[in-house]
């Protein structure tokens, strides 16, 4: 299980080799804040696949949106994007993965864990959990107690976890590819290898290239590399802040929470946006 | 000044301007009088510049901009004079002790070179290093000026794990692990000091412009300032460069 608290990133402290972090999937965790009246930035929980074991020990209200793992409370379903008043003692339990991958745990006020560098997003050596554990107590920052208008339950469009378009501008080095290579890299779809986190998604299909390397550069969430075997590395939220092969594309925001909603085995092909 | 730049548009937030591919000090003092230039003309700007050895990267906090009009403005800034202070650079001593208990890979790379392991040490404590950016890990100096005689490929199968401090040679490049990391540079040796400390108000102690320079100590020394780091109480000597 592999679940962390995440707001929206460090913006700021690059400039230390610090990541960028935050939640991969912007829009389905600013919805969950959004149904509650949080800022969009508030921290939430992202839960990748599998989904923990909650206690509560206050009353508050949740929601959760993203991926549906087939939420309970107190082993009831409840339904996603819908505004929830929890008591003290209720337990939120997860079940089965139905639609995309990660989903969003976003309570009222937000969560107070530690914060470093203006952000809560958790990462190995800034924070100093890296990620959830049993036993663990998470803080929130209490805005508002109970209340009863629950009937609110906005519709959210998941037809992006579907899609496997993924738009994309032209990188720094795209112009260095060959017309051929142009080709493939728009007219192929692409399988996600099983190495696909936080900090990158590999493709499986390689792309043959004779590319020289580029000095070491910036690079940013978003950004597609092209290593020498021939493999397109997709850069994530928990990225390097500088990397020296070849940035051939980069992905549109919207995009990357596409990206964020897909797993190994799935396809994607990307669209390139004129601009 | 007076090089030939390329301004990009880089996604949907960032302009990317470049200078010729080249490793090079002169580059690297230009990237940073812009840096600096753009960070005093438009501070009022909600925006980041990160650097590399010829490359920056304007980040804007905001999604929606007009390219054509940022980039007209950072052009302009670039051909500014500005007195703004002259940045103040200094020369960080660093104490690296290169035991092989430390510096594992040390007597295989003393051996490729058919030098002695004092040799090794001679070399890499002697050179003054620059420090061109901060990238890779948190903390992790990028630094120029390793002895040509030291340059040693990567090892083939990285590592799972290199200790937080070890100070390792890749290729052309020598650097310290600010923390516990998977790496394929061999390793000769270790410095007690943190590189990367989120409770300093700079969480590195060293900047882009700054230079280094290794010294080397016994395990017993490592040990003592590793202490004294540890407390808090650990002083890095320094000096202000002079031009």
């Amino acid at each position: 299980m592999y679940s962390t608290i995440q707001d929206f990133g460090r913006f700021g402290y690059q400039k230390y080799g610090v990541p960028c972090s935050g939640v991969m999937d912007r829009k389905a965790a600013s919805f969950a804040n959004a149904i509650l009246g949080n800022n969009n930035e508030l921290p939430v929980l992202e839960m990748t696949m599998l989904g923990p074991k909650l206690q509560f020990d206050c009353n508050t209200i949740i929601c959760i949106s993203g991926a549906d793992m087939s939420p309970k409370l107190n082993n009831t379903f409840i339904l996603n994007n819908k505004p929830i008043s929890v008591k003290k003692g209720d337990v939120l339990s997860f079940g089965k993965l139905n639609n995309g991958v990660r989903s969003y745990l976003a309570v009222s006020g937000g969560f107070s864990t530690e914060k470093v560098m203006e952000s809560y997003s958790m990462y190995a050596g800034i924070t100093n959990q890296s990620k959830i554990e049993k036993n663990d107590i998470l803080e929130v920052s209490i805005k508002s107690e109970l209340f009863e208008n629950q009937h609110a339950s906005i519709k959210m469009n998941t037809d992006y976890f579907n899609s496997k378009g993924i738009e994309v501008f032209k990188g720094s080095e795209f112009g260095t590819l060959s017309e051929s290579q142009k080709e493939l890299l728009f007219n192929q779809d692409f399988t996600i290898s099983k190495d696909n986190n936080r900090m990158a998604y590999q493709l499986n299909e390689p792309l043959e290239n004779s590319l020289e390397p580029i000095i070491t550069s910036l690079v940013l969430p978003g950004t597609v590399q092209l290593t020498p075997s021939g493999k397109l590395i997709i850069l994530m939220r928990d990225c390097q802040t500088t990397g020296g092969y070849p940035r051939v594309l980069q992905l549109k925001e919207s995009s990357i929470n596409v990206l964020s909603q897909k797993f190994t085995g799935q396809m994607v092909s990307f669209c390139l946006d004129m601009i | 000044m007076g090089y030939q730049l390329t301004f990009k548009r880089f996604g949907e937030h960032s302009i990317l301007v470049e200078w010729p591919p080249a490793i090079d000090e002169s580059i690297l003092n230009d990237v940073l009088s812009f840096k600096s230039k753009i960070e005093y003309f438009l501070q009022e700007e909600s925006i980041q510049v990160n650097h590399a050895y010829n490359s920056l990267l304007v980040g804007y906090d905001s999604l929606e901009i007009d390219f054509t009009d940022k980039i007209e403005t950072i052009k302009k800034v670039y051909r500014k004079n500005t007195d703004n202070g002259k940045q103040v650079f200094r020369l960080w001593k660093i104490p690296v002790c290169y035991d092989v208990d430390f510096g594992i890979d040390i007597v295989a790379l003393a051996s490729s070179k058919k030098l002695s392991v004092q040799e090794i040490i001679k070399l890499h404590s002697q050179s003054v290093y620059m420090v061109y950016f901060i990238g890779f890990l948190p903390g992790f100096l990028y630094l120029g000026g390793l002895d040509d005689l030291l340059h040693t490929p990567r090892k083939a199968t990285p590592r799972l794990r290199i200790e937080k401090g070890a100070v390792a040679i890749g290729g052309g490049q020598t650097g310290v692990y600010p923390n516990e990391s998977p790496g394929g540079w061999n390793v000769i040796g270790n410095s007690p000091i943190d590189f990367f400390n989120i409770k300093n108000e700079s969480p590195s102690f060293a900047s882009a412009g700054d230079r280094i320079q290794f010294y080397p100590v016994s395990k017993k020394e490592h040990l003592n300032i590793k202490t004294l780091v540890e407390a808090g109480v650990f002083q890095i000597e320094s000096e202000v460069i002079r031009d």
